[in-house]
């Protein structure tokens, strides 16, 4: 395998590991849009309130090394979504402050006006990142001296808009599941209905987006059909799939946990494998596409890169486990919380 | 000057970064602070540090939140609106920016959540060690961006092949002139900014509680450290990093010290009216030979003036704001130790509780670090125009050029109204925080 490989698996790790672990997070806060009793929300945000900060430097940190890593892609991939980009900005700005403003005001008009920052800014990025995967599967017109111009309404063309609110469905079953995870009686069974319900319709649009992919962008199977890794990934997200209600039903969250994370990395893997060597197809000619050759830093950068990450990722893997296991069970209210 | 898509794009950088620098100071210096004040509270079991560890705590929680969320704007705004530079400098630039994500970003976001979360669920010495590793994180990811930032003032370890800057080095492009004095002196400001917001919210609640002892104890602690860091912004780090200007960057210097004709025994400016086009700088005043002494070490070296580097092609930096800047700063600077020095003096003769006119001063005194952060980055980023990466890179060929003004200023409307709403409830949360003081938090937990 060659560098430019490595690198292209690297940041999809980092895409996936973002999307498990800051996806329940997002999910959390939409389902805090239907959440029923102040008490409700308080035990939402303190489900994730020591978690979405370091859950949300995997996208942080995903962006960095796509810099290091694709600059080409970084340049054109962000100035061609501009206002989408934007939009994804302030949604997470006002996600970020919502759970630090929320409790120090003690009125319910003050809580209620953060209670809808932090939902819809959970919701925003969760479609939206949908909506930006689906238009790179999609393809973007970049030209062959590899500018490209995108007007923000064309990014809201049908496929993509599938794929967002596909991801949306994901990051809200994969919410529901964490929090049947974190919370007991009366929440525990509501959220286990919302998980159930959501994963019927996560498996109906994954279904719809397979077959729609099929028709919009038929050059992504032409090589990945052959790749083993398609395969791999296919039996997984089935065996994943199924395993979410059954180990629900059987009241053992953390297996139905594992799952619908395996089901998110097997459904995002699936993407990354139909892509590779592509990183960014061109609409306009397939030969002006971004590959991972054509858009990649040189060699001793992608190195020193690795280096960086075989160092620095692991360490980060073995403090963030020990943080979840301390604050591992049922939430508590306590003084110190939210 | 006209409003298009690179003017703007430049306003809506300055305007985000200037921003989100408002809060990283905030939370390096209080998280060092808080680590002194928990490691007492732990060590001496003194019940006051506890307390004084969590009530700063809070602040630091509000105010680290504040400086994520505008964070996560420059994380991607090369990308949206410096796709060009973006492309130039992606072999080297991403590099620090990614070691930041993998170093420092998750080290203090993780443990900030143990920190401020987990006091009853682990023991107090792996809690303070949370405390600790908040700050390091900070402090790491303050050196990581400011490696970026060096790298584009004092480019090293790269070559021009393909059309971009590509690396031949990653130690001499880490560690390019300038990053060591850049590092250490804005690392020493955000102590700075974190001793004087310790101290002066220290001074109000003497002020208005008389008696605590929480804020007795933390205000000692602040004004202490405070004199020892705003000697440090001077000696050795400002000087440090001076002299490195002076060496590498010209006509940046120039600017600074307002030169306008290269001379030896040249004087150090104290005063003078800058005016821009032709530069000038009328009613100056100065010291002879300081500015030589000062950048070379020498009273006769000759330092070069605006009009000479002109004279070698090298395009001359906005002057009048520079130059009023880097005095501001400066001036500020000199303030700090002032301050410190007769707070020190008032501790000594055992008046410093009583004298409630310094204790007001102090309240006041707050937000002037981070204005002398401010003034500081514009030296440091104006000084640097025409050039985004000094003498390789102009900064009218590095933005996008496929976005349209239309969209560049919507987002800087939107992101100067969210900042406005951001900064008021900062302020207001800030203040409710502080009004309600740390006596009311209880010092064991409830369970
Ligand atoms: C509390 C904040 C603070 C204080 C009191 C000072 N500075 Fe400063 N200064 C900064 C905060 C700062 C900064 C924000 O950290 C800057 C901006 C960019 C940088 O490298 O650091 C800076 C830049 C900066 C530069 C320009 C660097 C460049 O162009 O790249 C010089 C020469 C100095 N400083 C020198 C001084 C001196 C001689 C001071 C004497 C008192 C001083 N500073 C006080
Ligand atoms: C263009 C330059 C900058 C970029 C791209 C940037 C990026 C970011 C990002 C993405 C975050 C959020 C991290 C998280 O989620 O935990 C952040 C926060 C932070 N940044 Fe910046 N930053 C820049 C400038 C600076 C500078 C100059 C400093 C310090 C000297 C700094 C210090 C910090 C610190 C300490 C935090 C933690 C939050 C806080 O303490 O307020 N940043 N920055
Ligand atoms: C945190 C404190 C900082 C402040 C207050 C600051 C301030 C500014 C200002 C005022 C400008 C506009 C200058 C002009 O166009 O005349 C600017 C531009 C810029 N700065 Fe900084 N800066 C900071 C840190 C950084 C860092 C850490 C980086 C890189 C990692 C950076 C990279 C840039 C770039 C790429 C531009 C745009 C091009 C340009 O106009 O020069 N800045 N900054």
């Amino acid at each position: 395998m060659d560098l430019n490989t490595v690198w292209f698996l690297l940041i999809w790790v980092l895409l996936i590991g973002y999307a498990i672990l800051d996806g329940f997070d997002l999910g959390v806060g939409v389902l805090h849009l239907f959440a029923r009793s102040d008490r409700e929300r308080r035990i939402h945000v303190s489900a994730i309130g020591p978690f979405w900060d370091g859950n949300e430097v995997w996208l942080l940190t995903g962006g960095g090394a796509l810099f290091a890593a694709f600059p080409v892609v970084y340049a054109t991939v962000f100035s061609s979504f501009y206002l989408a980009i934007m939009l994804l900005l302030f949604a997470l700005i006002f996600r970020a402050v919502s759970l630090e403003f929320r409790g120090q005001v003690d009125s319910p008009g003050w809580r209620r006006v953060w209670d809808w920052a932090f939902g819809l800014g959970s919701l925003i990025p969760a479609l939206l990142f949908g909506v930006a995967i689906g238009n790179i599967l999609r393809g973007i017109p970049i030209e062959a001296d590899g500018t490209a111009n995108v007007p923000f309404l064309s990014l809201l063309n049908p496929y993509a808009l599938l794929i967002g609110v596909l991801s949306l469905v994901m990051f809200t079953m994969h919410g529901a599941v964490f929090l049947t995870v974190k919370t007991e009686g009366h929440l525990q069974q509501r959220m286990a209905r919302w998980a159930s319900g959501a994963w019927t319709v996560f498996i109906f649009l994954n279904l719809v987006a397979f077959v729609a992919t099929f028709f919009v962008s038929p050059f992504l199977f032409e090589g990945a059909l052959g790749n083993p890794l398609f395969w791999i990934f296919l039996v997984l997200l089935s065996a994943a799939a199924v395993n979410v209600p059954i180990a629900i039903r059987s009241g053992k969250f953390l297996g139905s946990f594992l799952a619908s994370s395996i089901a998110i990395a097997s459904t995002m893997g699936l993407a990354s494998v139909c892509l590779f060597p592509r990183m960014v197809p061109s609409s306009i000619d397939l030969a002006n596409s971004l590959t991972v050759y054509n858009a990649s830093s040189t060699p001793r950068t992608l190195t020193v890169m690795l280096v960086i990450a075989l160092i620095g990722m692991p360490i980060v893997i073995v403090y963030s486990a020990y943080i979840y296991r301390v604050f591992a069970g049922k939430v508590v209210i306590t003084e110190d919380s939210y | 000057m006209e409003l298009d898509t690179l003017f703007l794009s430049r306003l809506q950088f300055a305007l985000t970064i200037g921003f989100h620098f408002l809060f990283p100071p905030l939370s390096i210096g209080l998280a060092w602070l808080i680590v002194i004040m928990e490691w007492r509270g732990w060590k001496r079991g003194d019940e006051d540090y506890v307390r004084a560890g969590k009530f700063f705590g809070k602040i630091l929680g509000l105010t680290f939140v504040v400086g994520v969320a505008t964070g996560i704007v420059m994380e991607f705004q090369f990308g949206t609106n410096w796709a060009e530079y973006s492309k130039f400098v992606g072999d080297i630039f991403g590099a620090p920016l990614a070691a930041e994500g993998v170093f420092s970003f998750f080290l203090e976001s993780t443990f900030l959540g143990l920190y401020l979360f987990g006091r009853n669920r682990v023991s107090k010495g792996v809690h303070w060690f949370s405390a600790l590793m908040v700050a390091v994180g900070a402090t790491l990811s303050a050196f990581w961006i400011i490696v970026a930032n060096s790298w584009q003032q004092t480019p090293a370890g790269f070559e021009i092949r393909n059309g971009r800057a590509e690396l031949t080095s990653f130690a001499e492009a880490v560690f390019n002139a300038s990053t060591w004095p850049r590092f250490f002196h804005t690392f020493d400001a955000c102590l700075i900014a974190g001793a004087f917001l310790v101290a002066g919210v220290s001074a109000y609640l003497i002020l208005k509680h008389n008696a605590t002892e929480i804020a007795r104890k933390s205000l000692k602690l602040s004004l202490i450290f405070g004199l020892v860091v705003s000697l440090l912004a001077l000696f050795p780090t400002g000087d440090w990093h001076a002299k490195q200007v002076a060496r590498t960057q010209p006509e940046k210097f120039a600017a600074m010290e307002g030169l306008i004709v290269g001379q030896t025994r040249a004087p150090l400016t104290v005063f003078g009216i800058p005016s821009e086009e032709p530069p000038r700088l009328n009613l100056k005043i100065g010291v002879p030979g300081v500015l030589s002494l000062m950048a070379f070490g020498d009273m006769d070296a000759h330092v070069p003036g605006i009009e000479d580097l002109r004279g070698e092609g090298h395009p001359t930096p906005p002057f009048v704001l520079t130059f009023v800047s880097f005095h501001t700063m400066v001036g500020l600077g000199t303030l700090f130790i002032v301050l410190t020095v007769f707070g020190a003096f008032l501790l000594y003769r055992r008046k410093l509780f009583e004298t409630r006119w310094y204790l007001k001063l102090l309240l006041w005194a707050i937000p002037l670090p981070l204005i002398a952060c401010e003034v500081g980055w514009i030296v440091a980023e104006v000084g640097r125009q025409p050039w985004v990466v000094y003498r390789v890179l102009k900064t009218q060929d590095a933005y996008s050029a496929n976005i349209t003004r239309g969209e560049v200023l919507f987002s800087i409307i939107m992101f100067g109204l969210i900042y406005l709403v951001l900064g008021v409830l900062y302020l207001y949360t800030l203040a409710r925080i502080v009004k309600r003081g740390p006596e009311t938090l209880p010092a064991k937990e409830v369970h």
